[in-house]
């Protein structure tokens, strides 16, 4: 492994650092993630898998026709995910547009954390000043968290001196707001592209780094998460800071969830399962988490009409 | 609190071992005429499963005459779309008992479930289903225009992959229109006494199968039986060079699969992190009883140090343990004479001063475990780099430049595979070329596929099973004398 011994902030350091790691074989990383679905998860592991699940779930809403009265129903679920079991814990937090973060604080208070997509997501193509414009509006409506995309166009032709500008601007107009850096995995392809901007992004000031934006076809996968992991494990290894991974987009069951785990666990290390390090970007997931835990505790399916559709 | 995996135990309740099991002879089981049987141990827990018979001279004979009879009146002038039926019927049985077979397996094998039931099972049954569809092609095997088979085929497999490398036998053997007698060893006969009702349940004509049980007595009656014309082995060196000298001067063809040393190279270009994984795939994959595993580590000087301490922090994560488990990644040892053998060159790389590293594992009070273990600072000279441990045991060296990793690979009287590790594909390419070892993995490790030849050089063995090339291993080519193997009848 190489030291990070000098800032690394132009496109030559920074090309000269990305295209010295070791290169990712997609066959053999999928295999490894295929080989770790296989897992058989059961019983008082599985219960505490969900629970811990639950906890780290972004309970996210990102449309056009999000509303202020669709906002509040969705942090009332986030705080009290089933209202008939109280021993049910909160998600780890709430994911809105900007303009909605305001609303967001008032509804969860200082309970969950209220995460905003910022920097003119989905597909960041703004300028700078726009995009800072966007990041400070979140975080003085309430927001506490901000989940930024890269400049995919910029990384994809090798400018990786401007992605690490933007990025270090809109940490620098988070404040003390925690930075997700979404990659986009889904438009960067390759696995040799996700290490270089999982690094890229870690060494930019990245909290977390994300793979989706959940508005591309192709979101997180188990072989993208690895990658990631692997990319945060050896980033502690040469620095000892601990970056968290947030997967996005295409989770929707337990089976699922509880697969993302074992990935941490056999990945990164046990030291990454907390919701201070990783987090599911979903919003259908939790009803699955919620029936699962449901069957767990009673022994039988109930059906969707006994989770809350908020 | 820590993310615990609670046991999750496949049932055993799926297979029904009988207290006892006769010799399968002519399509039926029969009691051994010397009554003499043995037992066979679950090395897991040291638990009796059941029974073996221990076939002698007569049996032998009973067997080979089945088999005579099988191939003179049946096997041999049935058209080769029939044999395919019989064929696909059988991988078809395989499949659907797949559960049962895996269960089994794992029981008498110590092998953990998760390979049995995601790599033995399936692989084995698509070994049936790719010569099935060999049968009825067989003059477009580049052999000439009607090759012909061998005759009475005599086989004797390993306890590694007990119901595999039963697979990688029969298939291609009955594909070609052999007529079989083979012998499972000792420790893992069940899986063939199970197939064997397989056979029954496809209506697999009497005498076209045949299964002996019995330890090496038996395997060298039916070596030196007149009645055979051709004897495939899988086994270790040693037993080997005493089967092909006991077959010189004999008109019998002869196949070996023998031991080996396999070299894992690792240049410091390679995907380390799947490299990694190669590592454990190749010498950890089946608790190490593997003849093709990557038992010799070679490592670029330039990346080894970050490569053992990624390979040490993998190595930390493998589950040992009950094989029941379907989490469980490392089984037990097959036998205790096995774990003996294991232990002794464990032994042996201490005193040798190679510096030893385990994996942190609590090993069961109960059955024959060893946990995954390293050995660094390893010479070319030491015993753990030469000899075949067949056990979880890794020796590491390292190399400077691609010459020396390949001078280093080929210095072993062994040849049956090898590793390469890079991500530049014309050093892959110069590499293999350089290698003299019967399979080359580029980027993977211990990949098996039906349709991809598997065999050795040197002391690994002679003769390829699998592909187009396995079917060689039982035909005769127009130019031979068509009397020459099938004398005997």
């Amino acid at each position: 492994m190489q030291t990070v011994a000098e800032p690394l902030t132009t496109t030559g350091a920074l090309r000269e650092f990305l295209h010295a790691l070791p290169g990712v074989d997609e066959v053999g990383a999928t295999a490894r993630a295929a080989a770790l679905s296989t897992r058989s998860i059961k019983n008082e592991a599985k219960a505490w898998a969900i629970d811990l699940a639950i906890r780290m779930v972004d309970l996210t809403t990102l449309e056009g026709m999000d509303t202020p009265a669709k906002v509040r129903a969705m942090c009332a679920k986030a705080l009290r995910p089933d209202p008939t079991d109280p021993t049910v814990p909160s998600v780890a937090a709430v994911c809105v547009y900007g303009d909605m973060a305001a609303i967001a604080r008032a509804s969860v208070g200082s309970a969950l954390h209220v995460a905003a997509v910022a920097t003119a997501f989905p597909s960041g193509r703004a300028s700078q000043e726009v995009k800072l414009h966007d990041v400070r509006d979140a975080v003085a409506a309430g927001a506490d968290e901000i989940d930024m995309v890269i400049d995919r166009g910029a990384f994809l032709a090798g400018n990786y001196g401007l992605v690490n500008e933007q990025i270090v601007g809109v940490k620098a107009a988070c404040g003390t707001a925690h930075l997700k850096v979404i990659l986009e995995t889904g438009e960067l392809r390759t696995l040799d592209n996700v290490r270089r901007a999982s690094w890229l992004a870690m060494m930019a000031g990245a909290d977390f780094i994300k793979t989706s934006t959940g508005k591309v076809p192709v979101a997180a996968t188990p072989p993208v998460t690895i990658v990631m992991l692997q990319a945060v494990r050896d980033y502690y290894a040469l620095t000892g800071t601990r970056i968290g991974v947030k997967p996005a987009g295409g989770i929707r069951t337990s089976k699922d969830a509880i697969k993302y785990l074992v990935l941490i666990k056999e990945t990164a290390g046990e030291a990454w399962l907390t919701p201070d390090l990783f987090r599911f970007g979903a919003s259908t997931l939790l009803n699955d988490l919620l029936l699962q835990r449901q069957r767990m505790a009673t022994g039988h399916y109930s059906g969707p009409d006994y989770v809350t559709i908020d | 609190m820590t993310f615990e995996y609670a046991p999750a135990l496949e049932s055993r309740a799926i297979v029904s071992i009988a207290p006892s099991y006769g010799l399968f002879i002519n399509g039926e089981f029969v009691d051994p005429t010397s009554g003499k049987m043995f037992k066979t141990i679950n090395p897991a827990t040291e638990e009796v499963l059941a029974e073996i018979s221990e076939a002698n001279q007569s049996d032998v004979n009973a067997a080979v005459n089945s088999a005579r009879r099988a191939y003179d009146r049946i096997w041999s002038v049935m058209s080769g779309r029939d044999r395919a039926k019989y064929l696909f019927r059988i991988a078809r049985l395989l499949q659907e008992r797949a559960r049962e077979f895996a269960v089994l397996e794992t029981l008498d094998n110590g092998k953990p479930i998760r390979e049995s039931r995601d790599i033995d099972v399936p692989l084995a049954a698509a070994h049936f289903f790719y010569y099935a569809g060999w049968a009825d092609k067989l003059e477009y095997a580049g052999l000439g225009p009607n090759p012909a088979p061998l005759g009475v085929a005599g086989q004797i497999i390993p306890w590694n992959f007990p119901l595999l490398m039963l697979a990688w036998k029969l298939a291609p053997a009955l594909a070609c229109g052999n007529t079989v007698v083979l012998k499972p060893a000792e420790t893992t006969s069940l899986t063939a006494l199970l197939f064997a009702e397989i056979c029954q349940q496809a209506d697999l004509p009497p005498g076209v199968v045949n299964i002996l049980t019995g330890a090496g007595d038996t395997g060298r009656r039916i070596v030196e039986h007149d009645g055979i014309n051709k004897i495939a082995f899988t086994g270790s060196t040693e037993v080997g060079k005493s089967i092909q000298r006991a077959l010189a001067g004999t008109n019998k063809k002869l196949t070996l699969e023998l031991g080996g040393k396999a070299a894992n190279i690792i240049f410091d270009d390679a995907p380390i992190d799947q490299a990694v994984e190669g590592i454990v795939d190749g010498i950890f994959f089946n608790q190490g009883h593997v003849c093709c595993a990557g038992s010799r580590l070679l490592l670029q000087e330039s990346i080894a140090e970050e490569t053992i301490e990624a390979l040490k922090l993998r190595l930390q994560t493998l589950r040992l343990g009950d094989p029941l488990d379907k989490n469980t990644d490392i089984g037990a040892i097959n036998s205790r004479e096995q774990l003996d053998k294991i232990e002794e060159l464990i032994k042996a790389g201490d005193a040798e001063g190679a510096e030893r590293w385990t994996a942190p594992c609590e090993l069961p009070k109960q059955g024959w475990w060893c946990a995954p273990t390293i050995f660094t600072n390893v010479t070319q000279a030491h015993r753990i780099a030469r000899e075949e441990i067949f056990g979880p045991v890794l020796s590491v060296l390292t190399f400077r430049t691609p010459d020396e990793a390949v001078e280093k690979a080929n210095n072993t009287p062994f040849g049956l595979s090898a590793g390469i590790w890079s991500e530049k594909g014309s050093r892959i390419l110069w590499m293999a070329n350089q290698l003299r070892a019967g399979v080359i993995w580029a980027n993977t490790f211990n990949r098996f596929d039906p349709t991809s030849p598997f065999g050795g050089y040197k002391e690994s063995g002679f003769g390829r099973e699998g592909g187009i090339q396995g079917l060689s291993a039982y035909l005769q080519s127009a130019n031979e004398g068509d009397d020459q193997a099938r004398g005997t009848s």
